[in-house]
């Protein structure tokens, strides 16, 4: 799941990253009050779930309240990369005298959190891993010890030469992000920048964390940060279902158990030119609701001109997928075909439950992914 | 012969009394899998299916039957705990089955597993199933056939469908291994791909990829370099988007990188074939593959 800045540096704030004050407005005059709060000059920045908000506009630097009321009203509503803008986050704005980029990521050949840090802070890292590899310092932490004091403290001279007070500065920040980082469950946690004002004091201005989806059981508060407006109807509907779904854009439903054989299977549409409406994995342990669940989300979109059901089974067991459809099919109105192709545990139990519908059978997935795309037209 | 697994294997099912333990567990001494224990804390002492003692810990499974292979059925918030536990007590092969495993507490298990010399298959996998040798998770049993093939996969239901053309087309199999689709997972393509080069009866082999991180390439710049066994790959999402998590907590396209069409190039760019479609896979094979 992908959190705004503000709530992010709330994490950040917990875990004693030195992160300056700011609020959330959702309105004009929300924005004014909390400007006079915090003390001109202020920022506003739009919170929005996506990269690129400065170049975009929203992000401005405001002197006065006049500033801010029309900055306010230019970004909130605004639409940056199809994201519109619900709320800003109005924070202190600092002279900068430098900037540095302090991250982490779960790292896959490792096996372990990643720190990447820079002294070329404030520009997108991706551009400067492209541009000025040599500018990324990377540490792998060892998960047994943590992120030791000298590590991050010759790490933090590497980015300040000669500069013991920013270095120490710099390999607090660190440990405290590493610290953050495994308490909130992060598969990335981020700040670009950390800057120093001219007084020589850091402040983490920015921040970006994605947490991991695995880990939400274990969070009471996260449920409460999602942000139901930037998601897509159908995939908020699928995840309160505990589907896995993402929205395409074609016309082939596809309803799949196992996410490898989901993907294929949407290659598969697309090899026989047809268009996928979705990614959709109904997972292990599948249970006749779920099936019910599937179906409504997908019917929902009325892009939609056939179903295919896609299975293999394994924990799935075909059975109970086969009641599942014929569940679903007493239950509500379907009025597109559906093909379906049952291989796998319990497969014969489960065509013996289908012989007395009027679903489309196929024994192969390209058989049931030809059929699909003839019947959707 | 088979990677990983051997006659002697004997397996402790942590997780034995769940719904999904239970059932697989099932299948897997239906198979003539050595289940010499079950484990689940409170439930020590009585039995499963009349046969197979269950106790409160690994470890007395280890002691007392001489488990040394842990097959793990718990759910997300134990996995890990159970993970170590096995390699704590023994075990020597963990085949962790659960999905929805936290990736912190998977960094923290890497080391631990390591100091003890022990080999996780997993999370979030479908195990392996060496054909009539051992069952070690839940690949359907009725789909495989002893044979020479070796089959490696980061994903579960679509191995099946792969493992079911080879049998289909008369190819066995030595092994059929789903390594899983989380980001931080014990055996990864590498250590599958160097077994199966040193596994004798294995004489080719077949790679399951898919989008996210860069084990598909890697393991093509090691084919490359040291395989000389007939290697023919398939990846999926080619129709993935970008940014999206497609079911698998791995299988993401991030920053551009990551994709099929990448993983394609490298696999190609190694002399190794990559199918179009599933079922181009045994074609491939077949044609590469001088018997």
């Amino acid at each position: 799941m992908n959190i705004h800045e503000y709530q992010a540096k709330e994490i950040f704030a917990r875990h004693g990253l030195p992160v300056p004050p700011g609020a959330v407005a959702t309105t004009v005059g929300e924005a004014v009050a909390l400007a006079g709060k915090f003390g001109l000059p202020v920022m506003v920045k739009s919170q929005v779930l996506t990269g690129g908000r400065g170049k975009a506009g929203g992000i401005k630097f405001c002197k006065t309240i006049d500033d801010v009321k029309e900055n306010a009203a230019k970004i909130l509503g605004m639409d940056i990369k199809g994201h519109t803008v619900r709320k800003v986050l109005i924070t202190g704005a600092m002279d900068i005298a430098s900037e540095y980029y302090l991250g982490m990521l779960i790292d896959r050949t490792s096996q372990r959190v990643l720190l990447m840090c820079s002294a070329e802070g404030g520009v997108e890292i991706e551009q400067v891993a492209v541009e000025k590899p040599e500018a990324i310092l990377k540490h792998v932490i060892d998960p047994r010890y943590g992120l030791l004091d000298h590590e991050a403290l010759e790490l933090g001279l590497k980015m300040c030469p000669g500069e013991i007070k920013k270095a120490r500065q710099l390999a607090a920040a660190m440990q405290k992000l590493y610290v953050a980082f495994l308490a909130s469950d992060a598969s990335l946690a981020e700040i670009n920048p950390f800057i120093f004002t001219p007084d020589g004091v850091g402040h983490a201005i920015d921040a970006k964390v994605n947490l991991d989806d695995n880990a939400m059981y274990r969070h009471e508060d996260y449920e409460a940060m999602r942000d139901l407006d930037a998601e897509d109807p159908s995939e908020r509907a699928a995840r309160e279902a505990n589907l896995s779904f993402v929205k395409l854009e074609g016309n082939v439903g596809c309803l799949v158990n196992g996410a490898g054989l989901a993907m294929a299977t949407m290659d598969l549409v697309k090899y026989y030119g047809g268009k996928p409406a979705n990614f959709l994995d109904i997972g292990g342990s599948s249970n006749p609701e779920k099936v019910v669940n599937a179906l409504s989300i997908i019917l929902k979109d009325k892009a939609v001109k056939v179903i295919l059901f896609n299975i293999f089974g394994g924990i799935t067991r075909c059975d109970d997928v086969a009641n599942g459809i014929i569940k679903a099919t007493e239950m509500m109105t379907i009025d597109v075909p559906i093909v379906v192709r049952l291989t796998g545990t319990n497969e014969a139990e489960g065509r013996a439950l289908l012989s007395k519908t009027k679903l489309h059978p196929a024994e192969t997935m390209d058989e049931a992914v030809q059929k699909a795309i003839a019947l959707a037209g | 012969m088979a990677i990983f697994v051997d006659k002697d294997t004997r397996v402790v099912v942590q997780g034995i009394t769940g719904r999904d333990g239970a059932f697989h567990s099932h299948d897997m001494l239906a198979y003539g899998t050595k289940v010499v224990a079950g484990c689940t804390p409170g439930r020590g002492g009585q039995k499963f299916e009349d046969k197979v003692p269950i106790f409160d810990t690994v470890r007395e499974a280890v002691v007392q039957e001489g488990a040394n292979t842990s097959v793990i059925f718990v759910p997300p918030f134990g996995a890990a705990g159970a993970i170590m536990e096995a390699a704590d007590a023994g075990c020597k092969l963990v085949v962790c089955i659960t999905e929805g495993v936290p990736t912190v507490d998977m960094v923290k298990v890497m080391p631990y597993l390591k100091e003890r010399g022990v080999r996780l298959i997993g999370p979030n996998c479908p195990g392996l199933l060496a054909p009539g040798i051992a069952k070690l998770g839940i690949l359907p049993a009725s789909i495989v056939k002893e044979g020479p093939v070796g089959l490696v996969s980061r994903s579960g239901t679509l191995t099946y469908e792969v493992v079911f053309q080879l049998t289909a087309a008369g190819l066995g199999q030595t092994t059929c291994l789903g390594i899983g689709g989380d980001p931080v997972i014990g055996t990864n393509f590498l250590d599958a791909i160097e077994a199966f080069n040193a596994d004798p009866a294995t004489e080719a082999f077949v790679m399951i990829g898919e989008i996210g991180g860069d084990a598909e390439e890697k393991a093509a710049a090691y084919i490359k370099a040291h395989v000389k066994k007939p290697v023919v790959a398939f990846i999926a999402g080619q129709t993935a988007p970008p940014g999206k998590r497609m079911g698998h907590a791995g299988a993401i396209v991030s920053g551009g990188s990551g994709t099929a069409a990448e993983k394609t190039k490298a696999l190609n760019d190694a002399g190794i074939p990559v199918a179009e479609r599933p079922m181009d896979i045994v074609p491939h094979l077949q044609r590469i593959w001088k018997r």
